[in-house]
């Protein structure tokens, strides 16, 4: 049995940033990613990141995880276990992980869980064909490996992730056929929309897909239009030609282990589902067991960022570390609030407040 | 909300242009940007100072045309690619205008490119000027393109 000061599962900008935060205070980090890499969904993000030079605005996402692993493999106190999922968190404390090919047990003082979201499904007519992709799944296959999903696409959802991912497949050379989005208006940044328009993709709200056309893999889909009550219209129907639809329709926080673990959580639609109840340390009604990052409520990367700062600093200091702990702390809150004090941080806020112990 | 025509989106970029006089004076940046995120890069880029400094990262950005030179170090930082950078001196007939551009391939100088509007209608022919592409950029482009002076805020992407 190994056992570290504090446990960080997930990789991503959350993790990342809590192990340095927690490493530099002094403590005893152990980060475990699943993937190959370190880095999360950031290594597939080409696109230059919004928020303040604190979060690397302007900087492309892919490099931003250069950065973060950087700055994490430059200290001797942060061990890495990549390619290493996280199985099971058990009542005495014991963590256990398929490591490679072995199976390890882990004992840590305080736990971090910083282990992302999963993509949200929709239900239509042979949504199980080939060629019916996620989001995440296009990125993975097109940014990190280099293969394009098809052809001719649909995306499914004009929030950011539908918006970005349609503007990476047309930088790739696939056409995008439409971005369709349930709501009468879309959910992404009015920038990230206006990038596609002026490419000529067209946008339409109130639509929605009614299935998915094809035999061994997807040849077309229907889409339809809605009524103010999301309702289908009947004669409103329209196929397109399309060999990939891709759904881009929200996030869920990834919560099994918060669940095993014993953590109080609430469903709060805002933060995407399941969520665990959190102090201002982001410390769970669990003692010891810490959330940030996307796995607390889905927002942006940049607030993942800050959020395992604080959860970082936060359990550092449980341990009785404290070099300025308390003062950065203070900072990075502010700096939180300040993202999300504007018109779109309206949904977070809201959500947060009902999540508060 | 995002203008549904194009018509619309010019209104809301006219109000956004400096003065005729400072608009005789050459390049000057523009920034198409209308909804409140929480985003400051133009800020932290510019080396005129000529943004007005804002202390919510969730303000809308605004330009100090005594300040701005159309540099257009804006129009690669702007992660929205909404930074443009428009020269209304360029010549009589033509208005000069900086685009970000992240596609490839690139166009050459030279070349008769289409000219898209805001919702990727072909509105008529550009000339690029300039294509601009070095390590700092990153990836992110800039195209200098020459359009008919009535297209001035009109053309916003080109095709080819």
């Amino acid at each position: 049995m190994q056992s570290t000061e504090i446990a960080i599962i997930g990789g991503g900008p959350a993790g990342m940033c809590a192990a340095q935060a927690a490493a530099e205070q002094g403590a005893r980090v152990t980060l475990i990613d699943r993937g190959k890499q370190l880095g999360g969904q950031l290594v597939k993000q080409t696109h230059r990141f919004f928020g303040s030079e604190y979060e690397y605005a302007g900087i492309r996402g892919i490099h931003i995880a250069n950065i973060l692993e950087d700055a994490v493999r430059k200290l001797d106190n942060i061990e890495i276990k990549i390619d290493s999922t996280v199985l099971a968190i058990y009542g005495d404390g014991v963590i256990t992980i398929e490591e490679g090919e072995n199976y390890k047990k882990l004992t840590s003082k305080k736990t971090i869980i910083s282990t992302g979201a999963s993509e949200k499904m929709l239900v239509f007519t042979n949504n199980d064909l080939p060629g019916v992709y996620g989001a995440g799944a296009v990125q993975t296959l097109m940014n990190e490996h280099g293969v394009i999903p098809g052809e001719n696409v649909l995306m499914i959802g004009a929030g950011n992730i539908g918006l970005i991912v349609s503007y990476q497949l047309i930088q790739a050379g696939v056409k995008v056929a439409a971005v369709i989005e349930a709501a009468p208006q879309f959910g992404g940044y009015h920038v990230h929309a206006a990038k596609i328009k002026r490419i000529g993709v067209p946008i339409l709200t109130s639509h929605t897909i009614k299935e998915a056309i094809g035999k061994e893999f997807v040849e077309g889909a229907v889409i339809c239009r809605l009524d103010a009550n999301w309702k289908q219209i009947a004669g409103t129907e329209k196929k397109l030609d399309v060999d990939v639809i891709c759904l881009a329709v929200g996030l869920s926080p990834l919560v099994e282990l918060l669940w095993h673990a014993g953590c109080q959580m609430k469903y709060v639609p805002q933060p995407g589902g399941y969520v665990a109840l959190r102090d201002r340390d982001l410390q769970t009604t669990v003692p010891g067991i810490y959330i940030a990052g996307d796995a607390s409520g889905v927002e942006e990367a940049s607030s993942a960022m800050i959020e395992g700062k604080i959860a970082g600093l936060s359990a550092a200091e449980a341990l009785g570390y404290n070099k300025n702990a308390s003062h950065m702390k203070a900072k990075y809150m502010e700096e939180i609030n300040i993202l999300r004090a504007g018109n779109v941080g309206k949904k977070v806020r809201e959500g947060l407040k009902m999540l508060a112990v | 909300m995002l203008p549904k025509n194009d018509k619309a989106y010019v209104e809301m970029v006219k109000r956004l242009l400096p003065s005729l006089k400072r608009r005789e004076k050459g390049p000057y940046a523009i920034f198409e940007c209308f909804q409140e995120i929480p985003c400051n890069p133009c800020l932290t880029a510019c080396r005129k100072g000529a943004v007005d400094i804002f202390i919510d990262i969730n303000h809308l950005p605004i330009i100090n045309y005594e300040k701005c030179n159309g540099c257009a170090l804006c129009v690669i930082a702007c992660p929205g690619l909404a930074c443009f950078v428009i020269d209304e001196t360029y010549t009589k007939t033509e208005t000069s205008i900086k685009l970000p551009y992240e596609l490839l391939p690139l166009p050459k100088a030279g070349q008769e490119v289409e000219a898209l509007d805001r919702q990727g209608n072909v509105v008529g022919k550009a000339m690029v000027i300039r294509v601009q592409n070095h390590k700092k950029m990153d990836h992110t482009c800039i195209i200098a393109i020459a359009v008919l002076k009535e297209q001035s805020l009109v053309v916003r992407n080109i095709r080819y």
